[in-house]
């Protein structure tokens, strides 16, 4: 057995099942993510991914199952998760500056009324440099591109200082050179010995980025580490084999892994 | 009529019967304006007019309950209502495939119709009067009133309510601004978006409740947008919105006295008039988001192009 099998896993999940409408979006959901790793989740659109995060954060009800955040309630290590919503889930033309976001991370241990002091806006200015904006502390957010503002976010996410995170798409509407630069962020964290889950929609990139991938339609098809479970048969499982662009990317894994 | 008379009169001879409009003006604006800071950011201006209407119903059953006029049992009956027209707005939106918008119409109509029967029913016999309740008394507040400080008993609970709502805007403003601009990041750090909504809505009752009396409960609604709007088009800074909302407060306040003697029209839709006006003004000239702005600085790009 190796350590990180008795220690306490970041996050358990057992036979979670969501409804929308008495539709189900996703069905008797098993996994239990060790500490320490950055995990992919992907699948095609309405597999259930975002929803998957909601339902861990208690954003969405579940109708079945349970959730444990490092062995309790989310509500006993509220503290300890951080969540980094999607990019169009707020309105960016809000009369805030990304520094006033970015301090909006440490509200959470602040408690009621209480304003983020000096030790707050430190810890959010370092936060912001290590996304490499702290030009644009003063500047109103819809004054940013796409991967600024998804910068702004990871900067929120740092200031929370959590110990799992909790990401919805924060590759979406990127540039290239954002990306790689949030991919190296994301390995940073990790190397911390934190959690890391990170819905992410473009297969091709996934493998490399991600140290274990859950593959998920509705209800798990896999989940473990990468080179185990990227496979040809498992992603058209995942996909309903109906792209031909996922035996070719699975064929193409599988000579370079050869 | 001379600018004298429009603009120095008033203060010069009348002003014991001029202060006490503008101190009420300003007070039901200023306190409907921070309010609607709020409403305008998180996109529910229209919830402040359904709050605004189904007062109607509520004073009229707290007046067929208690058979008075007095403030108190009218203030209850009103917060009631108000309460319970958002909570029927939110079990309509989220229990149903009806949209906030028809939510909203379909409540406060209802409630308006249910406080225009009950005072046809009840009301017809006595003093509560529907123009009053509809288009506010702003210009005979201080006819009955007594007079305590200088101000009418109406105004000074108006501007004890505006100071009330100015003290838990800056107590709670992290968990305001939090829950407005991103409801989920909220929620997930402790903050629940739904308790902060209902006691917004709650203040925002409490605001409107003790506004329509003088400007009515039409009215009403323009207070609440107007000074948020126009500060939202001047500058990209909350605290600052609240500022600049409270100076449009105060302008239009001033404002709609000096245009309701010039016209000799009733003050309170004047206020709203001038309120409009700077509104207008903001969306011509201002230095971020103005029309002039935004037009120079196309014709800057284009120009640029061109060079390039």
């Amino acid at each position: 057995m190796s350590t990180e099998d008795i220690a306490v896993p970041a996050l358990e999940i057992h036979d979670l099942t969501v409804s929308y409408q008495k539709r189900p979006v996703l069905y008797g959901v098993d996994v239990t993510v060790p500490a320490g790793s950055l995990v992919g989740v992907v699948g095609p659109n309405g597999a259930g991914k975002s929803t998957l995060i909601k339902s861990v954060m208690e954003l969405v009800q579940f109708s079945d199952g349970w959730v444990k955040v490092f062995g309790e309630d989310l509500k006993n290590n509220i503290s300890r998760v951080g969540y980094v919503p999607q990019r169009e889930s707020v309105d960016w033309d809000f009369p805030v500056s990304v520094i006033d976001v970015v301090l909006m991370g440490c509200y959470g241990r602040l408690g009621l009324i209480r304003r983020p002091g000096k030790e707050e806006k430190e810890k959010a200015h370092a936060a912001l440099k290590k996304v490499g904006l702290e030009a644009y502390a003063k500047r109103q957010i819809a004054n940013l591109s796409g991967g600024q503002q998804q910068r702004v976010f990871l900067a929120r996410a740092l200031a929370q200082e959590s110990d799992l995170y909790l990401m919805d798409e924060p590759f979406a509407g990127v540039d290239a050179a954002t990306e790689s630069a949030i991919v190296e962020l994301l390995r940073e964290i990790r190397d911390q010995g934190k959690t890391l889950i990170v819905v992410h929609h473009d297969l091709g990139s996934a493998r490399e980025y991600f140290d274990m991938m859950l593959l998920l339609n509705m209800r798990v098809v896999a989940f473990g580490k990468t080179e185990e479970v990227f496979t040809g048969d498992l992603l058209q499982q995942t996909y309903g084999g109906r792209l031909t662009v996922l035996s070719e990317i699975a064929e193409k894994f599988a000579k370079e892994q050869s | 009529m001379s600018l004298y008379q429009i603009f120095i009169e008033p203060w010069e001879r009348h002003a014991s019967a001029y202060w006490p409009i503008l101190a009420m003006a300003f007070f039901v604006t200023a306190a409907c304006g921070l309010v609607g800071n709020y409403l305008v950011l998180r996109r529910i201006s229209l919830v402040g007019d359904a709050i605004s209407h189904s007062v109607l119903p509520g004073i009229a059953i707290a007046f067929i309950l208690t058979n008075s006029r007095s403030g108190p049992p009218m203030f209850i009956g009103a917060l009631v209502a108000g309460v319970i027209t958002t909570l029927i707005i939110e079990v309509l939106h989220s229990r149903t495939r009806i949209k906030q918008d028809a939510a909203i119409g379909i409540t406060f109509s209802t409630m308006f119709a249910i406080g225009v029967i009950l005072i046809s029913l009840h009301g017809s016999h006595t003093d509560l009067d529907l123009d009053c309740v509809l288009f506010g008394k702003l210009d005979f507040l201080s006819s009955k009133e007594k007079i305590i400080m200088g101000l009418p008993g109406v105004a000074l609970t108006m501007g004890m309510v505006a100071l009330i709502v100015g003290c838990l805007i800056v107590l709670f403003y992290k968990e305001l601004l939090v829950s407005s601009f991103d409801p989920n990041l909220a929620a997930t750090i402790g903050i629940s978006p739904r308790l902060v909504h209902y006691l917004l809505m709650c203040i925002l009752s409490v605001v409107v409740v003790s506004a329509f009396t003088s400007v009515g409960a039409i009215l009403v609604i323009a207070m609440l947008i107007l000074p948020a709007a126009t500060s939202y088009l001047l500058t990209d800074r909350l605290w600052v919105m609240m500022l600049f909302s409270l100076i449009h407060s105060f302008l239009s306040a001033i404002g709609g006295i000096h245009l309701a003697v010039a016209f000799k029209i009733p003050t309170a839709p004047a206020t709203v008039v001038c309120g409009m006006i700077f509104f207008v003004a903001a969306w011509i000239f201002s230095p971020t988001h103005g029309l002039i702005r935004y037009w120079f600085r196309s014709r800057a790009s284009v120009n640029g192009e061109c060079i390039n």
